[in-house]
């Protein structure tokens, strides 16, 4: 069975005393025989930004479904945003937002149908969904393609909204797999204050690019 | 917008401008139907033939959308948003049998006149079949939401939900048939034990619905 460890690390300014946004100890998971993830510690403060870095298979994007509440721990404590998870994981819901590996998008709808739908899934006034919904699409340059059906678009776009759908709901934290991923340049440039940690929103990004993931994070989590 | 309306729009939205699967399931009933009519070498049919032509085909068709139904959730994050939502996770089940009523009733005013057509001496029967059909309906989506949700999860899940499914509809067919045998009776409409089926058709619809409403959260656990 291989196992898989991860160092243990620490956000934010020594002495201070809050509670984490993310604290966890032991964390392992496994899937049937295969172990995935094993001795992962961890504690992030508020606010703070986490680069998880890591060759491939090593455990990262399962790291963010676990933390985002989609996928059960095999075994340690898992704590986000004050939630013991799996247990409180329905305390959790409407407070992370999560950019895995896939779009979350229906392929058959357009941009402005699918942030709709996520909007109105996650309670939010139609008046101000609307308003917000304009605001991001504008953001990320995506006004003009938002009547597209998304399976038209291409996967730089589709990313760009995908973006949009995972802050829409304005989450506490922020889950990102990769979320440079087909993006070019000015793209990212735009899409970087969406995604952005801060003023109490902690951010996790996985990242193959050591470089780009270090940019603006606090620390960084090595797994594999 | 509440979360069941826009889920249960998505999914109409999505079928409207796809046409995946009633198309599918309205020539597959009208091509079993000529089959029946070769087949069985028959003009006519009345009482409980005519029932056992019907209401099978009927429900056969429904398995090519019930096979169908969760396969965007599946393959485009659709349960990943569910999990991610504050919202009760029963909400997709209701919208997902909603979805799946809509369809019925669909098929059903396409496939029922041309099953007429084809077969019936009189339509005298047919309104009150539509009570019969629209109880069979609920039972049927509440029923194939919860079984194509396990064979979502299953990697045999092309198979998996016929082979579940069928034998949790045998009692379905038998009283949707029951009721439909005296309705399409030769010389008219029987009312002698319908309200017996009717009384059945309904316990096996809230029995179901309660099943669904109580095991959905966790069908949609990883």
């Amino acid at each position: 069975m291989m196992e898989r460890t991860a160092a243990v690390e620490e956000a934010g300014p020594a002495g201070r005393e809050l509670e984490p946004a993310i604290e966890l100890a032991e964390l392992r998971r496994d899937f049937g025989d295969r172990t995935a993830l094993a001795g992962v510690d961890l504690r992030a403060e508020p606010g703070a930004s986490i680069a998880v870095l890591g060759p491939n298979g090593s455990g990262k994007s399962t790291l963010l479904r676990i933390l985002a509440g989609l996928l059960r721990p095999s075994g340690g404590r898992v704590s986000v945003l004050g939630c013991d998870l799996p247990g409180e994981t329905h305390r959790l819901r409407g407070r992370v937002g999560y950019l895995g590996h896939e779009p979350l998008l229906y392929r058959d709808l357009s941009p402005l149908e699918n942030l709709e739908l996520v909007a109105a899934l996650h309670g939010i006034d139609p008046g101000r969904a609307g308003a917000r919904i304009a605001a991001l699409l504008e953001t990320v340059g995506m006004s003009a393609r938002a009547g597209d059906r998304v399976a038209e678009l291409s996967a730089g776009m589709k990313q760009r909204v995908d973006i949009c759908r995972a802050v829409l709901h304005e989450p506490e934290l922020l889950l990102l797999d990769e979320p440079d991923a087909h993006l070019d340049p000015e793209a990212r440039r735009r899409l970087a204050p969406l995604i952005a940690a801060g003023e109490g929103r902690t951010r996790v990004v996985v990242s193959h690019d050591r470089d780009a993931a270090a940019e603006g994070a606090d620390f960084t989590l090595e797994l594999g | 917008m509440t979360a069941y309306s826009a889920l249960l729009r998505k999914d109409l939205r999505v079928e409207l401008r796809t046409l995946r699967s009633l198309p599918a399931m309205a020539l597959f009933a009208i091509t079993a139907f000529v089959i029946f009519r070769f087949g069985l070498d028959r003009e006519r049919l009345s009482g409980e033939l005519a029932a056992g032509v019907l209401i099978p085909t009927l429900l056969f068709a429904a398995l090519l959308a019930i096979n169908r139904l969760f396969v965007a959730e599946r393959e485009e994050g659709g349960f990943d948003l569910i999990r991610l939502a504050p919202v009760d996770r029963t909400v997709l089940f209701a919208a997902k049998a909603s979805a799946l009523v809509v369809y019925l009733v669909v098929l059903e005013l396409v496939a029922v006149p041309i099953f007429a057509l084809f077969f019936l001496d009189s339509a005298s029967g047919l309104l009150p079949l539509a009570l019969v059909l629209l109880l069979a309906n609920v039972g049927l989506a509440a029923t194939g939401t919860v079984i194509s949700t396990i064979a979502t999860m299953s990697s045999a899940r092309d198979l998996l939900a016929p082979l579940i499914l069928l034998p949790l509809l045998v009692p379905l067919v038998v009283a949707a048939a029951g009721a439909g045998e005296h309705l399409l009776a030769e010389g008219g409409p029987d009312y002698g034990r319908f309200g017996t089926w009717l009384g059945l058709l309904g316990l096996y619809d809230l029995i179901f619905l309660l099943v669904g409403y109580a095991t959905f959260d966790f069908l949609l656990d990883d």
